[in-house]
């Protein structure tokens, strides 16, 4: 399974890079399996290589659940390396690398830097859905609108393109129309923010006890500003 | 039977997980169960301590990990309470001596021995807290009614959810009730409120807790003391019976003999 020439760094299926932040292995399609165990296959006969490594994985189009991207982190983590970042294509596995606490973006160049956020169809108009509570350290950033059927707690952060809707408690930290857009609202069903930002515009919440009652946040002249929600001016 | 695997953890350090341990495990035993409690932190190694079992270590877990003994060597028994163990950590070695696959080995061969096996996880995110959490069946996490250990409970149940041991069971940890009177301190309810976990047991800040850690002798075996109490209704909720959480907010009784003592101490 090794090419020639290539000092038996990578297999046919699998192809390994020097990136700036580490190794990163790219995994071609077919069964999930069969690559994992040809990865792990190849890791173990290059221990002195990888050995306390940092490893970035694109696995492309696989569809991985937290069970399969767990136990192929923990077998990893037997062999001293870190596995730190999953790309995909695929959302199912970008959701699972994140539950993980894995980062699901690789900085491979400047030139991949300009896509920092998902592509979406029509620029800004898509809409991600999590129905989940998000807890500190999670992050979700998208070009488009942010929906949240669950709270946002402190520690948590949300940067959306679009506007923010928060079902929910809000209580992290949310960045509606990050790439300039000053029309964008943030929503909730208890808007008490650890910070609010509107485009370019930082604001933090006054520090009281919030009753569970409908908010929204939008720029009015240069400031942001919360009222109740009321549909006839929604 | 087999055993229920119990990992007990927190994020932040110094909240509790040792104490807490150590007296679940003493409680469980005290009903009549065999309990083996694993000190997973290894190079800090101290549930020992709190167990007053220091001066008895021969072997340790990395030792039974790596085959220099046999895992029964690395058992130690308990001085008063018939039927509870510990495997103490290794006081020498890193984190890194000991592998996720390690634990769940380890745990698999105590099972058809033990009713429980409570697994005292160090600090963290990393490495040493993901070996706690390999062979866990159910897990505790602790925190203390402070901003920054609520803050990094949170971290960690969510970490645990996502990696499918969820979900955790709290526990609130030196809850001092004329605080929470006095707007000094966040109250239970608003930690339970924020976490939204299932809650396992309040435990009161108490003065025989720090005297007992320092004689090795677990609180849950102290009759009297108010956290021994706790502890062993926690004890008593981990093996599916229902039992009313203590009234911590009244001001009188054997309370308020403590809160007093307690009262200008923060």
């Amino acid at each position: 399974m090794i090419r020639a020439g290539d000092r038996g760094m990578g297999t046919k299926n699998i192809e390994i890079k020097g990136i700036r932040d580490g190794i990163l292995v790219e995994i071609s399609s077919g069964d999930w399996k069969k690559r994992e165990k040809e990865l792990l296959d190849h890791i173990k006969n290059n221990r002195q290589f990888f050995k306390g490594g940092r490893l970035a994985l694109d696995v492309g189009s696989h569809k991985l659940k937290t069970d399969r991207l767990a136990s192929l982190r923990n077998a990893l983590s037997d062999e001293n390396i870190t596995l730190w970042a999953v790309k995909s294509s695929s959302l199912v596995t970008e959701r699972t690398a994140q539950n993980l606490g894995l980062s699901i973006r690789i900085q491979q160049s400047t030139a991949e830097q300009q896509g920092e956020f998902p592509s979406s169809t029509i620029e800004g108009e898509e809409a991600v859905f999590v129905q989940r509570t998000l807890r500190s350290g999670h992050k979700i950033k998208h070009a488009g609108h942010v929906i949240i059927l669950g709270d946002v707690n402190p520690g948590a952060e949300i940067v959306a393109g679009g506007n923010i809707i928060v079902w929910g408690r809000l209580r992290g930290t949310v960045h509606a129309g990050a790439k300039g857009n000053q029309e964008a609202v943030v929503c909730a069903l208890q808007l008490s923010p650890t910070q609010l930002r509107i485009a370019d515009k930082i604001s933090i919440s006054p520090a009281e006890d919030r009753k569970m009652e409908p908010e929204i946040a939008q720029l009015k002249d240069g400031q942001v500003i919360a009222r109740n929600w009321d549909s006839r001016s929604g | 039977m087999a055993a229920k695997v119990i990992t007990i953890t927190s994020g932040k350090g110094g909240v509790g997980k040792t104490t807490a341990t150590a007296n679940i495990g003493a409680a469980l035993a005290k009903s009549g169960h065999t309990v083996a409690c694993i000190d997973a932190d290894i190079g800090l190694r101290n549930l020992d301590v709190v167990m007053g079992l220091e001066n008895r270590i021969v072997y340790d877990l990395v030792d039974a990990v790596e085959g220099r003994c046999r895992l029964k060597q690395a058992m130690i028994k308990d001085k008063h309470i018939p039927g509870l163990y510990l495997i103490p950590s290794a006081q020498t070695r890193d984190k890194n001596a000991v592998s996720p696959t390690d634990m769940i080995r380890l745990c698999d061969e105590l099972r058809s021995e033990m009713d429980y096996i409570l697994i005292d996880s160090p600090a963290g995110i990393e490495r040493g807290f993901r070996n706690a959490l390999a062979p866990a069946d159910e897990v505790i996490v602790v925190t203390n009614p402070e901003v920054s250990a609520v803050r990094d409970a949170d971290r960690i149940i969510g970490i645990i959810e996502a990696e499918e041991k969820g979900p955790a069971k709290l526990l609130i940890n030196r809850l001092n009730p004329e605080m929470v009177r006095h707007k000094n301190m966040i109250s239970a309810d608003d930690v339970v409120d924020l976490l939204a976990i299932q809650l396992i047991g309040i435990i009161p800040e108490d003065k025989n807790v720090i005297i007992s850690t320092n004689t090795g002798v677990p609180v849950a075996t102290d009759g009297k003391s108010l956290a021994g109490e706790a502890y062993r209704n926690v004890s008593l909720r981990l093996q599916g019976n229902t039992v009313p959480f203590m009234d911590l907010s009244k001001g009188s009784g054997l309370f308020g003999l403590i809160s007093n003592v307690f009262g200008t101490g923060e």
